[in-house]
């Protein structure tokens, strides 16, 4: 059973009079637990397929199965509802909410999903807890490095316990000892069995995936797996 | 999501930008407490008009001979078609009731007055020293008739100051002894020409004990009773007990009309209730007005915060959730500014009433509720289409606006 089956994938934007096709013909099908790299030029697509793949975009034609269920009949609300329990997001400019604590931050979709405050904090704190940021859990975002500001947000991604992490040039802002750090982060909830995309410029990390997609105009030019190179 | 949370998430975001909710907060203030402070000033003068006509007698209940369904008109009641007339024991029966403060009993009759060769005929007046209250009368000199029994007959008389003018000139009446009719009455007071009458001018009359007056004209019947009940809510009760005690008291025949100035009064409540609203109504337009403001206010905050949007929606909020946050602030920001213009209201009415204190400046309980409503529902209807907004937007491009 594969977490992900994309059939005939399009995506077509309207830019003016033009219609500019970020997504072509995608067909791909993800296992759980693999760990992808997503490569390619600018504007090649990379980012509009993370977006679909995460139900924050919907293409334009094809078929998104996500667990062996259509995705592109899914509500908004249902789609909010996929997203909160099964998808997290890591984004090159971390996006947190820059008023709130890293601690408030982290717990967004627990209060979201409506967890009790008592269980909030005890989840909030042990995973910050994990990732070495006990002490900064009251800090704004503005407080903390570019490395912890990441950590912050892979907590985030990964306290409702999602099957699939999506991240989008998730080092991009950091230097490069924060950003091995991140990789590492990454690659070890990885390896406890969630399936991992990153979308990187970086060909370090990129090689560092066992599956590699390059990505050319809109279409999958090259899907390499491990060994493979 | 939990009510507490959305609660204090609103919370957070409005104190993380105070300027934005200072000016929120007093565009609302302002509103309601131009509601509560205008309603407030219409009530008080409401009040205070009414008061000063219920001085000026309006507790006073007028019983007439004759029933004026009868003949047509009230006045001719009093001249044809009565059955029984009014007596003094009539007006003795109606001070028997707890309600009833003061009973004058009134005769009256045309005579001419004499003094040192001087004659004028003038409406002579036969009551009892109660009139005086009841009708707020006030003597520019000497005293008003002595309080004493009704049936005494006693040879004084108070005079009005034509009558005083024209027989004495510029000479003081007090002392004098006049003749009236064929009797000579000492003058012991000149009236005020300030007060009530009941259709005559009050400087050419003379009045006279009751009794006198019975005497001189050679009479038993009484023109009218003028009673005046304790207070206004107590009329009604006063005049049923007057309609029925003489009902009784003249073998079961109601032939008597009793008269209120009640009317009048309604009247004036009605006309300063509808100003009361017309203010009130004004002031609520910028209550509409702060509403526009709270969405031009909160649609900046949503274009502020589109980026935070974006974040919500992919950490898995729902747009619905995204419309309660937004909401949730507006009515948090209009419920604030409420409690706050309800404070400045009061507080500004308690002034103007220290300042006047014959205004009592207190808002009337609907219009403090009604304020208060509007408010918190301006802000909740004013607030739907910025959070709204926040809900359509597209998270991917949400996302990418910094």
């Amino acid at each position: 059973m594969s977490l992900i089956n994309l059939v005939d994938i399009q995506r077509v934007f309207q830019v003016g009079d033009e219609q500019v096709h970020a997504l072509q013909d995608v067909d791909l099908t993800i296992e759980h637990g693999e760990y992808l790299s997503l490569m390619g030029p600018s504007g090649s697509g990379k980012s509009t397929l993370l977006n679909v793949l995460g139900l924050l975009d919907r293409p334009t034609a094809g078929l998104y199965e996500l667990n062996e269920r259509d995705t592109t009949t899914l509500t908004d609300v249902e789609q909010a509802h996929v997203r909160s329990q099964k998808i997290g997001f890591v984004f090159q400019f971390f996006q947190l909410v820059p008023r709130l604590t890293a601690f408030e931050n982290v717990e967004l979709p627990l209060m979201l999903g409506g967890v009790s405050v008592a269980e909030r904090r005890e989840r909030v704190s042990s995973i910050l807890t994990k990732t070495g940021l006990a002490d900064r859990m009251d800090h704004r975002p503005d407080q903390l490095s570019g490395g912890e500001r990441q950590r912050v947000a892979i907590a985030r991604a990964t306290i409702n316990e999602p099957e699939l992490i999506l991240a989008d040039e998730p080092t991009g802002n950091l230097d490069s000892k924060s950003g091995g750090e991140v990789v590492s982060i990454l690659e070890r909830l990885n390896a406890n069995g969630l399936t991992l995309i990153v979308v990187t410029h970086d060909m370090d990390i990129g090689q560092r995936a066992s599956r590699r997609l390059k990505m050319i105009d809109g279409c999958i030019a090259e899907d390499l797996r491990e060994g493979a190179s | 999501m939990k009510t507490f949370d959305v609660v204090r998430f609103s919370f957070h975001s409005v104190e993380r930008s105070p300027a934005r909710t200072a000016l929120m907060l007093l565009a609302m203030s302002i509103g309601v407490a131009a509601v509560v402070l205008l309603t407030g000033l219409g009530e008080a003068s409401r009040r205070y008009v009414i008061e000063e006509f219920a001085s000026l007698g309006t507790n006073l209940v007028i019983v007439l001979p004759g029933k004026a369904a009868t003949t047509g008109g009230t006045l001719g009641a009093s001249l044809g078609g009565t059955t029984r007339d009014l007596t003094i024991d009539d007006a003795i029966a109606v001070t028997r009731h707890h309600q009833v403060r003061r009973v004058a009993p009134v005769v009256v009759g045309e005579a001419s007055v004499q003094y040192a060769g001087l004659q004028r005929e003038a409406p002579i007046f036969g009551s009892t020293s109660q009139l005086q209250r009841i009708l707020h009368w006030q003597v520019v000199a000497g005293q008003f008739l002595p309080a004493s029994d009704w049936a005494r007959a006693s040879p004084v008389c108070v005079i009005g100051r034509t009558i005083e003018s024209e027989l004495f000139g510029q000479e003081s009446a007090i002392g004098h002894w006049i003749r009236i009719g064929e009797s000579r009455f000492r003058v012991i007071g000149v009236l005020a020409s300030e007060g009530q009458t009941i259709s005559f001018d009050i400087e050419e009359m003379v009045i006279v004990p009751v009794a006198s007056a019975m005497s001189l004209f050679n009479t038993q019947t009484l023109f009218r009773i003028l009673v005046e009940a304790d207070t206004r809510e107590s009329m009604s009760s006063v005049k049923e007990f007057i309609s029925n005690t003489i009902a009784v008291r003249h073998y079961g025949e109601e032939d008597v009309t009793v008269i209120t100035q009640d009317a009048v009064l309604d009247t004036f409540d009605q006309i300063f209730t509808a100003l009361t609203m017309t203010v009130g109504g004004i002031a609520a337009i910028s209550l509409a007005v702060a509403g526009v403001l709270i969405m031009n206010v909160m649609l900046v905050a949503v274009s502020q915060r589109t980026n935070e949007v974006g974040v919500l929606k992919a950490v898995g909020a729902a747009p619905h959730q995204i419309v309660i946050l937004f909401l949730a602030e507006a009515a948090l920001l209009s419920f604030f500014g409420a409690l706050i213009g309800l404070g400045v209201g009061l507080a500004g009415g308690w002034l103007l009433s220290q300042i006047y204190p014959a205004l009592d400046m207190t808002p009337p309980i609907w219009a403090v509720v009604a304020a208060a409503g509007v408010a918190i529902a301006t802000g909740l209807i004013f607030g739907i289409l910025p959070a709204r907004r926040a809900a359509q937007l597209d998270p991917v491009l949400a996302l990418s606006k910094r």
